[in-house]
């Protein structure tokens, strides 16, 4: 298969040593036929890249799958200028990141509408995310402004960033280094047209993070994942416990005393990771650790009434141990919402983390007491 | 939803604030408003310190702390001793 590649507006074919590798492509700033790229337009600064607004099957799979692994940290595309529609010198131009989603959702919002699309490299991070880290940057892009000659393409000096890019972007130091004007758009790209329509101002509305059940909702699988990737291992180490015995091993012991727990993990996960995050709002206190704490007693409190011949040593561990679980899953999610900041979350895990060991230490005393046949 | 109140580290310094309402343009929690040619802090506590406030102020009128308010990330920070980082590599948790 012969690729087509771009360098610096000089067109090449290739047989793959640029295009072949993905890493490759990306360093060499060679742009490939990717599925987002539907033809090449000419410009004063060369051939630049076409994509269309229009989203196919595979895009959206592709989401689907993003939102369930860690594959989404490399669904990338090739940083550089795109064109959407027909767009002219006079065309705006909207910044974004190189994260597949954001680029995706971006260049849906244009249907209707030619413009141009600067895609920084943030390493196929989101804007939110990238601009917190450091990749969505005043510094890269000041580079792409250059890289892409973007002033030889557009004939204004306006760039459009998302208004969360603002985290990373300073308007300011660009202007004074490119003589590029930032303007802040929407937090969201389906307002784009809106804020374009309404003489490139943003509404309070447009300006403002949402976060409801929804956004909520789509995260979870990305909560709840991580933390059952440890399920195997508390498995083993129920039935280990419930089937050892001092005179040797009872795999019977091992299913029929283990089973509840192995339930009650679940339980305990889906409360916190789950169940927490979707009612947010509507749980009591703003520590999410004490949000997850009692949804995650109520949610072993139900389970537990199927249960009702364990002895009171396991009844007291299961009451101590397995809340703290949905405790500690929904303490996670502080990093995926909206509205949490640093300084509440360290205040938040001082008292927690203190608490997580003493129940660790209280819940290991029921076990051993159960162990030793007392209660 | 607000998270815990009176945590913020945000601070305006109104001496040096020429109103020129960038703030209030990039928080993402309006956090700002502004009159007569000053910016006030409405509600400190919507505040997720985020930084894009402090970051576009040309006036160096803002300062705020910010960083990642993930559990995660700050955990790591307490266990290695560094700055909290959200990783956003290929094992990173929901932080990203
Ligand atoms: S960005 Fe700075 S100078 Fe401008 S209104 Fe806000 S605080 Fe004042
Ligand atoms: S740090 Fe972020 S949330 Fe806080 S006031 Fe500034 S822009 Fe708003």
């Amino acid at each position: 298969m012969i690729y087509l590649c771009i360098m610096a507006g000089a067109e090449k074919t290739n047989g793959g040593s640029c295009c072949a590798s993905e890493s490759a492509s990306a360093s060499a700033g060679c742009r490939c036929p990717q599925n987002e790229v539907s033809g090449y337009i000419n410009t004063k600064a060369g051939l630049i890249a076409k994509t269309s607004a229009q989203l196919y099957r595979n895009d959206y799979w592709g989401e689907i799958k993003s939102r369930l692994s860690a594959f989404r940290n490399n669904y990338a595309v090739v940083a550089g200028l795109y064109a959407v529609g027909e767009p002219s010198e006079d065309s705006d131009v909207f910044v974004s990141a190189n994260y597949k989603l954001s680029f995706d959702k971006l260049r849906s919002a244009l249907a209707g509408i030619s413009a141009w699309i600067l895609v920084l490299d943030t390493k196929g991070v989101n804007v939110w995310c990238a601009a917190g880290k450091g990749t969505f940057s005043t510094e890269e892009l000041i580079k792409k402004i250059s890289e892409t000659n973007i002033d030889l393409v557009v004939r204004h000096k306006k760039l459009i960033v998302p208004q969360l890019g603002a985290v990373g972007i300073s308007a300011y130091k660009v202007l004074k280094a490119t003589g590029f004007r930032v303007l802040f758009g929407p937090v969201y790209a389906a307002d784009i047209v809106a804020y374009v329509n309404n003489g490139y101002k943003a509404t309070a509305q447009m300006r403002t993070i949402r976060f409801n059940i929804t956004d909520r909702l789509v995260l979870t699988p990305m909560e709840m994942l991580p933390i059952l990737k440890w399920y195997p291992v508390y498995a083993a180490a129920v039935l280990i416990f419930f089937g050892v015995h001092g005179t040797g091993i009872v795999f019977r012991d091992a299913f029929y005393g283990g089973a509840p727990f192995l339930f009650f993990g679940l339980v305990s996960v889906f409360a916190g990771a789950f169940m927490t995050p979707v009612l947010l709002p509507f749980i009591p206190f703003r520590a999410f650790s004490l949000k997850g704490w009692m949804v995650g007693l109520m949610a072993v409190f139900l389970a537990i009434q199927s249960f009702s011949a364990l002895p009171v040593s396991l009844k007291v561990f299961v009451y101590l141990f397995f809340p703290a679980v949905s405790s500690f899953a929904a303490l996670q999610f502080t990093g995926s919402t909206t509205f949490t900041g640093m300084s509440g979350v360290k205040k938040e895990l001082k008292y927690a983390v203190f608490a997580y060991v003493i129940i660790g230490v209280a819940s290991l005393i029921s076990l051993i007491i159960y162990k030793s046949g007392v209660l | 939803m607000k998270y815990l109140a009176g945590v913020s580290t945000l601070q305006l310094d109104s001496g040096r604030c020429t109103g020129c309402g960038m703030c209030a343009e990039v928080c993402p929690h309006g956090v700002f408003a502004i009159a007569d040619a000053m910016a006030s802090i409405t509600d400190k506590d919507k505040c997720m310190e985020c930084g894009a406030c402090e970051n576009n102020c040309a006036f160096g009128a803002i300062r705020v702390a910010s960083g990642v308010g993930c559990a995660s990330a700050i955990i790591n920070g307490m266990i290695t001793g560094g700055e909290p980082t959200c990783g956003c590599g290929p094992n990173d948790s929901a932080c990203c």
